[in-house]
Protein backbone atom coordinates (compact mmCIF):
# COMPACT_ATOMS: atom_id res chain seq x y z
CA UNK A 1 0.00 0.00 0.00
CA UNK A 2 1.33 3.52 -1.15
CA UNK A 3 1.11 6.42 0.84
CA UNK A 4 -2.28 8.65 -0.05
CA UNK A 5 -2.44 12.33 0.43
CA UNK A 6 -5.10 15.08 0.26
CA UNK A 7 -5.23 17.86 -2.93
CA UNK A 8 -7.80 19.68 -3.45
CA UNK A 9 -10.93 20.75 -0.85
CA UNK A 10 -13.76 22.66 -1.06
CA UNK A 11 -16.90 23.29 1.41
CA UNK A 12 -20.03 25.18 0.54
CA UNK A 13 -21.56 27.63 2.83
CA UNK A 14 -23.88 25.56 6.02
CA UNK A 15 -27.35 26.74 5.36
CA UNK A 16 -30.77 26.23 4.81
CA UNK A 17 -29.87 26.45 1.19
CA UNK A 18 -33.75 26.30 0.18
CA UNK A 19 -32.87 27.59 -3.74
CA UNK A 20 -30.74 24.97 -4.14
CA UNK A 21 -30.68 21.63 -4.64
CA UNK A 22 -28.40 18.31 -3.76
CA UNK A 23 -27.03 18.25 -7.10
CA UNK A 24 -26.45 21.90 -7.19
CA UNK A 25 -24.55 21.90 -4.13
CA UNK A 26 -22.43 18.80 -4.83
CA UNK A 27 -21.65 20.18 -8.09
CA UNK A 28 -20.13 23.29 -6.43
CA UNK A 29 -18.37 21.37 -3.96
CA UNK A 30 -16.78 19.16 -6.34
CA UNK A 31 -15.88 21.49 -8.94
CA UNK A 32 -14.39 23.52 -6.21
CA UNK A 33 -11.86 20.50 -5.16
CA UNK A 34 -11.06 19.63 -8.91
CA UNK A 35 -9.58 23.35 -9.41
CA UNK A 36 -7.93 24.04 -6.14
CA UNK A 37 -4.65 21.99 -6.82
CA UNK A 38 -3.08 20.72 -9.93
CA UNK A 39 -3.11 16.22 -10.12
CA UNK A 40 -3.95 13.57 -12.67
CA UNK A 41 -7.20 12.81 -13.91
CA UNK A 42 -9.31 11.78 -11.14
CA UNK A 43 -10.34 7.82 -12.14
CA UNK A 44 -13.48 7.51 -9.44
CA UNK A 45 -16.29 9.99 -7.86
CA UNK A 46 -17.18 8.59 -4.20
CA UNK A 47 -20.54 10.30 -2.97
CA UNK A 48 -21.87 10.46 0.44
CA UNK A 49 -25.09 10.98 0.99
CA UNK A 50 -27.24 9.20 4.00
CA UNK A 51 -30.76 10.94 3.76
CA UNK A 52 -31.91 11.72 0.22
CA UNK A 53 -33.92 8.27 -0.17
CA UNK A 54 -34.76 7.99 3.77
CA UNK A 55 -36.75 11.78 3.29
CA UNK A 56 -38.11 10.78 -0.46
CA UNK A 57 -35.81 13.56 -2.57
CA UNK A 58 -32.97 11.71 -4.37
CA UNK A 59 -31.24 8.42 -4.07
CA UNK A 60 -28.14 7.18 -6.29
CA UNK A 61 -26.97 10.79 -7.02
CA UNK A 62 -23.61 10.22 -7.85
CA UNK A 63 -24.38 9.98 -11.67
CA UNK A 64 -25.76 13.28 -11.82
CA UNK A 65 -22.78 14.84 -9.81
CA UNK A 66 -20.21 12.96 -12.33
CA UNK A 67 -22.85 14.36 -15.09
CA UNK A 68 -22.52 18.03 -13.49
CA UNK A 69 -18.40 18.16 -13.09
CA UNK A 70 -18.18 16.81 -17.35
CA UNK A 71 -17.26 13.47 -15.51
CA UNK A 72 -19.74 10.88 -17.00
CA UNK A 73 -18.13 7.45 -18.10
CA UNK A 74 -16.62 7.73 -14.80
CA UNK A 75 -16.67 5.08 -11.84
CA UNK A 76 -19.01 5.46 -9.30
CA UNK A 77 -19.40 4.40 -5.51
CA UNK A 78 -22.44 5.78 -3.58
CA UNK A 79 -22.58 5.21 -0.06
CA UNK A 80 -25.55 5.89 2.68
CA UNK A 81 -23.87 5.01 6.00
CA UNK A 82 -25.62 7.50 8.43
CA UNK A 83 -23.59 10.20 9.74
CA UNK A 84 -20.52 8.05 9.01
CA UNK A 85 -21.19 8.15 5.20
CA UNK A 86 -18.37 10.52 4.63
CA UNK A 87 -16.18 9.22 6.45
CA UNK A 88 -16.75 5.59 4.69
CA UNK A 89 -16.52 7.27 1.56
CA UNK A 90 -12.69 8.81 2.12
CA UNK A 91 -12.08 5.19 3.71
CA UNK A 92 -12.79 3.19 0.45
CA UNK A 93 -11.31 6.09 -1.69
CA UNK A 94 -8.11 5.73 0.24
CA UNK A 95 -7.62 2.29 -0.09
CA UNK A 96 -8.47 2.79 -3.88
CA UNK A 97 -5.65 5.39 -4.37
CA UNK A 98 -3.42 2.94 -1.86
CA UNK A 99 -3.94 0.07 -3.76
CA UNK A 100 -2.93 1.60 -6.93
CA UNK A 101 -6.14 1.07 -8.70
CA UNK A 102 -6.65 4.60 -9.39
CA UNK A 103 -4.20 7.81 -9.42
CA UNK A 104 -6.75 10.37 -7.93
CA UNK A 105 -10.23 9.67 -6.61
CA UNK A 106 -12.92 12.78 -5.86
CA UNK A 107 -14.66 12.39 -2.39
CA UNK A 108 -17.88 14.71 -2.36
CA UNK A 109 -20.27 14.52 0.72
CA UNK A 110 -23.72 15.88 0.29
CA UNK A 111 -26.61 16.27 2.45
CA UNK A 112 -30.11 18.20 1.82
CA UNK A 113 -32.52 18.50 4.48
CA UNK A 114 -33.87 21.62 4.62
CA UNK A 115 -37.07 20.71 2.23
CA UNK A 116 -38.91 18.41 4.81
CA UNK A 117 -40.46 18.96 8.02
CA UNK A 118 -38.66 18.78 11.28
CA UNK A 119 -41.29 15.30 12.21
CA UNK A 120 -40.21 13.88 8.62
CA UNK A 121 -36.06 14.50 9.01
CA UNK A 122 -36.05 12.99 12.68
CA UNK A 123 -38.35 9.65 11.01
CA UNK A 124 -35.53 9.31 8.87
CA UNK A 125 -32.80 9.71 10.96
CA UNK A 126 -34.09 7.14 12.95
CA UNK A 127 -33.66 4.63 10.33
CA UNK A 128 -30.41 4.92 11.43
CA UNK A 129 -31.15 3.00 14.14
CA UNK A 130 -33.02 0.45 14.71
CA UNK A 131 -36.40 0.55 12.82
CA UNK A 132 -38.16 -2.50 13.99
CA UNK A 133 -37.46 -2.43 17.43
CA UNK A 134 -36.50 1.30 18.42
CA UNK A 135 -37.78 3.93 15.47
CA UNK A 136 -41.26 2.09 16.23
CA UNK A 137 -41.76 3.62 19.35
CA UNK A 138 -41.24 7.17 18.30
CA UNK A 139 -37.89 6.77 19.91
CA UNK A 140 -35.50 9.42 17.98
CA UNK A 141 -31.69 9.77 17.80
CA UNK A 142 -31.94 13.15 20.06
CA UNK A 143 -33.99 10.86 22.26
CA UNK A 144 -31.38 8.15 21.83
CA UNK A 145 -28.79 10.38 23.01
CA UNK A 146 -30.56 12.24 26.00
CA UNK A 147 -31.34 8.48 27.42
CA UNK A 148 -27.54 7.92 27.38
CA UNK A 149 -26.80 11.12 28.88
CA UNK A 150 -29.75 10.31 31.82
CA UNK A 151 -27.55 7.51 32.41
CA UNK A 152 -24.31 9.09 32.62
CA UNK A 153 -25.61 11.41 34.87
CA UNK A 154 -27.14 9.21 37.20
CA UNK A 155 -23.73 7.23 37.02
CA UNK A 156 -21.07 9.91 37.32
CA UNK A 157 -23.58 12.46 39.07
CA UNK A 158 -22.92 15.67 36.47
CA UNK A 159 -25.53 17.99 35.37
CA UNK A 160 -27.11 19.18 32.04
CA UNK A 161 -25.10 22.18 32.54
CA UNK A 162 -21.42 20.46 33.00
CA UNK A 163 -22.34 19.50 28.67
CA UNK A 164 -22.48 23.73 28.55
CA UNK A 165 -18.42 24.17 27.39
CA UNK A 166 -18.65 21.85 24.48
CA UNK A 167 -21.88 24.10 23.46
CA UNK A 168 -19.69 27.16 24.36
CA UNK A 169 -15.93 26.46 22.43
CA UNK A 170 -17.89 25.08 19.31
CA UNK A 171 -20.15 28.66 19.11
CA UNK A 172 -17.05 30.79 20.31
CA UNK A 173 -14.83 28.91 17.15
CA UNK A 174 -17.44 29.06 14.73
CA UNK A 175 -17.35 33.05 14.53
CA UNK A 176 -15.00 33.43 12.16
CA UNK A 177 -15.72 30.36 10.19
CA UNK A 178 -17.46 31.89 7.51
CA UNK A 179 -18.77 28.17 5.72
CA UNK A 180 -20.83 28.11 9.37
CA UNK A 181 -24.43 28.13 9.68
CA UNK A 182 -24.28 30.02 13.43
CA UNK A 183 -21.56 32.33 13.47
CA UNK A 184 -22.53 34.06 16.92
CA UNK A 185 -21.05 32.90 20.91
CA UNK A 186 -23.28 31.68 23.15
CA UNK A 187 -23.00 31.62 26.95
CA UNK A 188 -23.70 29.24 29.93
CA UNK A 189 -26.62 31.27 31.37
CA UNK A 190 -28.19 31.10 28.14
CA UNK A 191 -27.38 27.24 27.96
CA UNK A 192 -29.20 26.78 31.35
CA UNK A 193 -32.37 28.54 30.18
CA UNK A 194 -32.85 26.79 26.73
CA UNK A 195 -36.09 24.69 26.12
CA UNK A 196 -35.72 20.89 25.82
CA UNK A 197 -35.66 19.09 22.58
CA UNK A 198 -35.50 15.67 24.11
CA UNK A 199 -35.48 16.20 28.27
CA UNK A 200 -32.45 16.35 29.25
CA UNK A 201 -31.11 17.83 26.23
CA UNK A 202 -31.82 20.73 25.53
CA UNK A 203 -32.04 22.94 22.09
CA UNK A 204 -28.47 24.64 23.13
CA UNK A 205 -27.04 20.83 23.45
CA UNK A 206 -28.17 20.07 20.03
CA UNK A 207 -26.69 20.70 16.36
CA UNK A 208 -28.75 21.81 13.95
CA UNK A 209 -29.14 19.85 10.74
CA UNK A 210 -28.78 21.90 7.62
CA UNK A 211 -27.76 21.78 3.99
CA UNK A 212 -24.74 21.67 3.04
CA UNK A 213 -21.50 19.35 0.46
CA UNK A 214 -18.22 19.15 0.30
CA UNK A 215 -15.24 17.82 -1.09
CA UNK A 216 -11.85 16.70 -1.45
CA UNK A 217 -9.19 14.76 -4.17
CA UNK A 218 -7.32 12.20 -2.88
CA UNK A 219 -3.65 11.45 -4.84
CA UNK A 220 -1.23 9.27 -4.65
CA UNK A 221 1.51 11.77 -5.61
CA UNK A 222 2.33 14.80 -2.44
CA UNK A 223 0.25 17.80 -3.53
CA UNK A 224 1.79 21.07 -1.63
CA UNK A 225 -0.27 23.93 -0.79
CA UNK A 226 0.22 26.90 1.11
CA UNK A 227 3.80 25.15 1.88
CA UNK A 228 2.14 21.97 3.22
CA UNK A 229 1.77 18.67 2.15
CA UNK A 230 -1.39 17.05 4.27
CA UNK A 231 -1.30 12.68 4.29
CA UNK A 232 -3.91 10.76 5.44
CA UNK A 233 -2.01 8.62 7.66
CA UNK A 234 -4.58 6.43 8.75
CA UNK A 235 -7.99 5.34 8.64
CA UNK A 236 -9.91 2.68 10.91
CA UNK A 237 -13.54 1.57 10.64
CA UNK A 238 -15.58 0.17 13.12
CA UNK A 239 -19.08 -1.26 14.02
CA UNK A 240 -21.33 -1.73 17.32
CA UNK A 241 -24.49 -3.35 17.55
CA UNK A 242 -27.79 -1.22 15.65
CA UNK A 243 -29.85 -0.80 18.40
CA UNK A 244 -28.24 1.06 21.40
CA UNK A 245 -30.26 -1.32 24.17
CA UNK A 246 -28.15 -4.96 23.00
CA UNK A 247 -24.65 -2.96 24.35
CA UNK A 248 -23.82 -4.52 27.56
CA UNK A 249 -22.74 -1.54 28.31
CA UNK A 250 -24.56 1.95 27.29
CA UNK A 251 -21.76 4.19 27.94
CA UNK A 252 -18.59 2.29 25.98
CA UNK A 253 -18.66 3.84 22.53
CA UNK A 254 -17.26 0.57 21.24
CA UNK A 255 -17.18 0.95 17.53
CA UNK A 256 -15.32 4.55 18.66
CA UNK A 257 -12.55 3.04 20.40
CA UNK A 258 -11.96 0.50 17.65
CA UNK A 259 -11.78 2.76 14.38
CA UNK A 260 -10.03 5.22 16.52
CA UNK A 261 -7.17 2.65 17.52
CA UNK A 262 -6.90 1.19 14.11
CA UNK A 263 -6.40 4.40 12.16
CA UNK A 264 -3.81 5.51 14.72
CA UNK A 265 -2.31 2.44 14.17
CA UNK A 266 -1.91 2.85 10.59
CA UNK A 267 -0.67 5.82 10.91
CA UNK A 268 2.11 4.91 13.90
CA UNK A 269 1.05 7.46 16.10
CA UNK A 270 0.25 7.52 19.45
CA UNK A 271 -2.71 8.97 20.86
CA UNK A 272 -0.09 12.05 22.34
CA UNK A 273 0.80 12.96 18.56
CA UNK A 274 -2.42 14.11 18.03
CA UNK A 275 -2.71 18.09 18.65
CA UNK A 276 -6.31 18.73 17.47
CA UNK A 277 -9.85 16.50 17.00
CA UNK A 278 -13.21 17.00 15.11
CA UNK A 279 -16.00 14.63 16.78
CA UNK A 280 -19.37 14.03 15.22
CA UNK A 281 -20.46 16.31 18.64
CA UNK A 282 -23.92 17.16 17.81
CA UNK A 283 -24.26 16.95 21.85
CA UNK A 284 -21.80 17.58 24.17
CA UNK A 285 -22.71 13.92 25.81
CA UNK A 286 -21.53 12.81 21.98
CA UNK A 287 -18.18 14.22 22.63
CA UNK A 288 -17.43 13.40 25.98
CA UNK A 289 -18.37 9.65 25.23
CA UNK A 290 -16.19 9.64 22.15
CA UNK A 291 -13.20 11.37 23.98
CA UNK A 292 -13.97 8.54 26.65
CA UNK A 293 -14.18 5.91 24.50
CA UNK A 294 -10.47 7.08 22.28
CA UNK A 295 -8.71 7.23 26.40
CA UNK A 296 -8.12 10.74 26.20
CA UNK A 297 -9.95 11.12 29.23
CA UNK A 298 -10.74 8.24 32.00
CA UNK A 299 -14.57 6.96 32.30
CA UNK A 300 -16.51 9.53 33.78
CA UNK A 301 -14.38 12.26 33.98
CA UNK A 302 -15.06 13.08 29.91
CA UNK A 303 -17.10 16.96 31.61
CA UNK A 304 -13.77 17.90 32.93
CA UNK A 305 -12.32 18.65 29.84
CA UNK A 306 -14.69 21.00 29.14
CA UNK A 307 -14.98 22.66 32.43
CA UNK A 308 -10.79 23.39 32.60
CA UNK A 309 -11.10 24.54 29.03
CA UNK A 310 -9.15 21.42 27.53
CA UNK A 311 -11.23 21.75 24.92
CA UNK A 312 -10.11 25.36 24.16
CA UNK A 313 -8.04 26.11 21.07
CA UNK A 314 -5.27 26.52 23.57
CA UNK A 315 -5.91 23.76 25.42
CA UNK A 316 -4.77 20.13 25.00
CA UNK A 317 -7.74 18.78 23.45
CA UNK A 318 -8.92 21.28 20.79
CA UNK A 319 -12.20 20.55 19.83
CA UNK A 320 -14.52 22.02 17.09
CA UNK A 321 -12.53 24.53 15.58
CA UNK A 322 -14.66 25.32 12.64
CA UNK A 323 -17.62 25.20 14.95
CA UNK A 324 -18.18 21.30 15.34
CA UNK A 325 -21.95 20.27 14.21
CA UNK A 326 -23.13 22.51 16.90
CA UNK A 327 -22.30 25.62 15.23
CA UNK A 328 -20.84 24.92 11.87
CA UNK A 329 -24.19 22.48 11.37
CA UNK A 330 -24.62 18.49 11.26
CA UNK A 331 -24.52 17.81 7.38
CA UNK A 332 -25.00 13.73 8.21
CA UNK A 333 -23.80 12.36 5.53
CA UNK A 334 -21.56 15.36 4.34
CA UNK A 335 -19.83 15.80 7.68
CA UNK A 336 -16.89 13.01 7.38
CA UNK A 337 -16.16 14.92 4.31
CA UNK A 338 -16.11 18.79 5.63
CA UNK A 339 -14.24 17.53 8.87
CA UNK A 340 -11.39 16.27 6.57
CA UNK A 341 -11.53 19.24 4.40
CA UNK A 342 -11.66 21.60 7.72
CA UNK A 343 -8.67 19.52 9.01
CA UNK A 344 -6.34 20.03 6.18
CA UNK A 345 -7.35 23.38 6.42
CA UNK A 346 -5.52 23.59 10.21
CA UNK A 347 -2.36 21.13 8.71
CA UNK A 348 -1.94 23.90 5.67
CA UNK A 349 -2.43 26.66 8.82
CA UNK A 350 -5.18 28.31 6.54
CA UNK A 351 -7.71 27.48 9.24
CA UNK A 352 -10.02 30.54 10.63
CA UNK A 353 -9.82 29.26 14.17
CA UNK A 354 -6.11 28.06 14.09
CA UNK A 355 -4.09 25.52 16.10
CA UNK A 356 -0.77 27.08 15.80
CA UNK A 357 1.67 24.76 14.09
CA UNK A 358 -0.55 21.81 14.07
CA UNK A 359 0.70 18.60 12.53
CA UNK A 360 -1.25 15.79 13.46
CA UNK A 361 -5.48 16.04 13.26
CA UNK A 362 -7.89 13.03 14.40
CA UNK A 363 -11.82 13.17 12.81
CA UNK A 364 -14.29 11.03 13.86
CA UNK A 365 -17.63 10.56 12.58
CA UNK A 366 -20.48 7.77 13.22
CA UNK A 367 -23.82 6.77 12.21
CA UNK A 368 -26.85 6.58 14.60
CA UNK A 369 -25.36 5.77 18.68
CA UNK A 370 -22.25 4.71 17.16
CA UNK A 371 -23.28 1.95 15.40
CA UNK A 372 -20.77 2.29 12.86
CA UNK A 373 -17.71 4.94 13.39
CA UNK A 374 -15.10 6.30 11.35
CA UNK A 375 -11.73 7.76 12.29
CA UNK A 376 -9.03 8.87 9.87
CA UNK A 377 -5.83 10.82 11.20
CA UNK A 378 -4.43 13.63 8.58
CA UNK A 379 -0.77 14.52 9.09
CA UNK A 380 0.68 17.64 7.51
CA UNK A 381 4.51 18.19 6.88
CA UNK B 1 -49.23 -0.04 4.54
CA UNK B 2 -46.45 -1.75 5.98
CA UNK B 3 -48.45 -4.81 7.03
CA UNK B 4 -46.14 -7.99 6.63
CA UNK B 5 -43.56 -5.81 8.92
CA UNK B 6 -45.84 -5.59 11.63
CA UNK B 7 -47.74 -8.73 11.39
CA UNK B 8 -44.78 -11.04 11.07
CA UNK B 9 -43.28 -9.76 14.45
CA UNK B 10 -47.09 -9.51 15.94
CA UNK B 11 -46.02 -12.49 19.36
CA UNK B 12 -42.73 -10.24 20.01
CA UNK B 13 -45.54 -7.00 20.09
CA UNK B 14 -48.28 -8.62 21.55
CA UNK B 15 -47.36 -10.80 24.13
CA UNK B 16 -43.34 -9.96 24.21
CA UNK B 17 -42.37 -13.50 23.44
CA UNK B 18 -38.78 -13.81 22.87
CA UNK B 19 -36.18 -16.70 22.45
CA UNK B 20 -34.34 -19.27 24.61
CA UNK B 21 -31.22 -21.21 23.60
CA UNK B 22 -31.99 -24.44 23.92
CA UNK B 23 -28.58 -25.69 24.84
CA UNK B 24 -27.06 -21.96 26.80
CA UNK B 25 -30.68 -21.09 28.25
CA UNK B 26 -29.29 -17.84 27.19
CA UNK B 27 -32.88 -15.69 26.84
CA UNK B 28 -32.99 -13.55 23.94
CA UNK B 29 -35.73 -10.15 22.99
CA UNK B 30 -35.88 -9.69 19.63
CA UNK B 31 -36.64 -13.36 19.44
CA UNK B 32 -33.96 -15.07 17.04
CA UNK B 33 -34.36 -17.30 14.06
CA UNK B 34 -32.69 -20.82 13.57
CA UNK B 35 -33.04 -24.30 15.30
CA UNK B 36 -31.17 -23.61 18.34
CA UNK B 37 -33.53 -20.74 19.11
CA UNK B 38 -37.28 -21.65 20.97
CA UNK B 39 -39.70 -19.45 21.57
CA UNK B 40 -39.83 -17.91 25.16
CA UNK B 41 -42.61 -16.22 26.75
CA UNK B 42 -41.19 -13.36 29.09
CA UNK B 43 -42.56 -11.65 32.01
CA UNK B 44 -42.72 -8.12 31.16
CA UNK B 45 -41.37 -7.38 34.15
CA UNK B 46 -38.03 -5.06 34.50
CA UNK B 47 -36.67 -2.52 35.88
CA UNK B 48 -35.98 1.25 34.12
CA UNK B 49 -32.29 1.51 33.15
CA UNK B 50 -32.22 5.20 31.28
CA UNK B 51 -35.26 7.36 30.05
CA UNK B 52 -36.08 10.38 28.23
CA UNK B 53 -38.84 13.04 27.57
CA UNK B 54 -39.18 13.28 23.71
CA UNK B 55 -40.63 16.79 22.41
CA UNK B 56 -39.69 16.81 18.85
CA UNK B 57 -41.49 13.96 17.68
CA UNK B 58 -40.99 11.73 13.99
CA UNK B 59 -43.29 11.64 11.99
CA UNK B 60 -46.20 8.62 13.29
CA UNK B 61 -45.60 10.65 16.96
CA UNK B 62 -46.44 14.30 16.31
CA UNK B 63 -49.85 13.67 18.29
CA UNK B 64 -48.59 12.25 21.70
CA UNK B 65 -45.86 14.87 22.62
CA UNK B 66 -44.26 15.05 25.17
CA UNK B 67 -43.70 11.33 25.91
CA UNK B 68 -41.43 9.17 27.44
CA UNK B 69 -38.98 6.60 26.01
CA UNK B 70 -37.22 4.23 27.94
CA UNK B 71 -34.29 1.15 27.97
CA UNK B 72 -35.94 -1.33 30.24
CA UNK B 73 -33.48 -4.10 31.66
CA UNK B 74 -35.83 -7.14 31.98
CA UNK B 75 -36.09 -9.84 34.43
CA UNK B 76 -34.88 -12.21 32.24
CA UNK B 77 -31.86 -10.48 30.88
CA UNK B 78 -32.16 -8.77 27.88
CA UNK B 79 -32.95 -5.22 27.17
CA UNK B 80 -35.60 -3.62 25.65
CA UNK B 81 -36.25 0.01 24.05
CA UNK B 82 -39.75 1.04 24.63
CA UNK B 83 -42.36 4.37 25.42
CA UNK B 84 -43.45 4.66 28.91
CA UNK B 85 -47.12 4.92 29.86
CA UNK B 86 -49.44 5.76 32.38
CA UNK B 87 -47.80 8.00 34.43
CA UNK B 88 -46.03 11.55 34.62
CA UNK B 89 -42.33 12.34 34.58
CA UNK B 90 -42.49 13.51 38.27
CA UNK B 91 -43.40 9.80 38.91
CA UNK B 92 -39.78 8.41 36.95
CA UNK B 93 -37.12 7.49 38.74
CA UNK B 94 -34.07 5.34 37.55
CA UNK B 95 -34.13 2.02 38.65
CA UNK B 96 -37.88 1.59 39.10
CA UNK B 97 -39.66 -1.35 38.58
CA UNK B 98 -42.18 -1.60 35.27
CA UNK B 99 -44.18 -3.75 34.07
CA UNK B 100 -45.29 -4.17 30.24
CA UNK B 101 -48.76 -3.26 28.79
CA UNK B 102 -49.97 -3.49 25.63
CA UNK B 103 -50.97 0.07 23.97
CA UNK B 104 -51.48 2.02 20.78
CA UNK B 105 -48.28 2.45 19.23
CA UNK B 106 -48.90 4.42 15.98
CA UNK B 107 -52.17 5.37 14.13
CA UNK B 108 -51.19 5.61 10.47
CA UNK B 109 -54.53 7.46 9.72
CA UNK B 110 -57.72 6.64 8.22
CA UNK B 111 -56.43 4.51 5.15
CA UNK B 112 -53.48 3.12 7.48
CA UNK B 113 -52.37 0.71 9.82
CA UNK B 114 -53.44 1.33 13.83
CA UNK B 115 -49.90 -0.35 14.98
CA UNK B 116 -50.23 -1.94 19.11
CA UNK B 117 -47.35 -3.19 20.65
CA UNK B 118 -45.37 -3.08 24.25
CA UNK B 119 -45.29 -0.17 26.28
CA UNK B 120 -44.24 -0.23 30.28
CA UNK B 121 -45.67 1.54 32.93
CA UNK B 122 -44.51 1.71 36.79
CA UNK B 123 -45.18 -1.97 38.54
CA UNK B 124 -48.77 -1.74 40.09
Amino acid sequence: MRPVFVAGTYATAVAEHWNRTALSLASEALHGALAASAHPPVGALYVANALGAAIGMQSNLAPAIAQAAGLTGIEILSLDGGGAAGGLAIRQAMLAVASGMHEAVAVVGVEKVSDVLDAQREAAVALLSDGDWEGVHGVTQTAQWAMVMRKYMHDYAVTPLDFAPFAVNAHANAVANTHALYRFAISADKFKSAGMVADPLCLLDCATMADGAAALIITAQPVTQCGRTVRIGGSGVATDTLALHDRADLLDLTAIRLASQRALTQAGCALTDVQLYDLDDAHGICAVLALEAMGIAPRGSGTTLGSTGSIQPDGSVPLALAGGCKARGDMVGALGVYQLVELTAQLRGTATTQVPGATVAMAVCMAGIANTAVAHVLIGM
Amino acid sequence: MELARHWRVRHARYRLEGSRHVQTGEIAFPPRDGAAWQSYPLSGRGTLCTYAVVHQPPAGHTGEVPYMVAIIQLAEGPRITAQLTDCDVGDVTMGMEVQMVTRLLEDMGADGLLVYGYKFRPLI
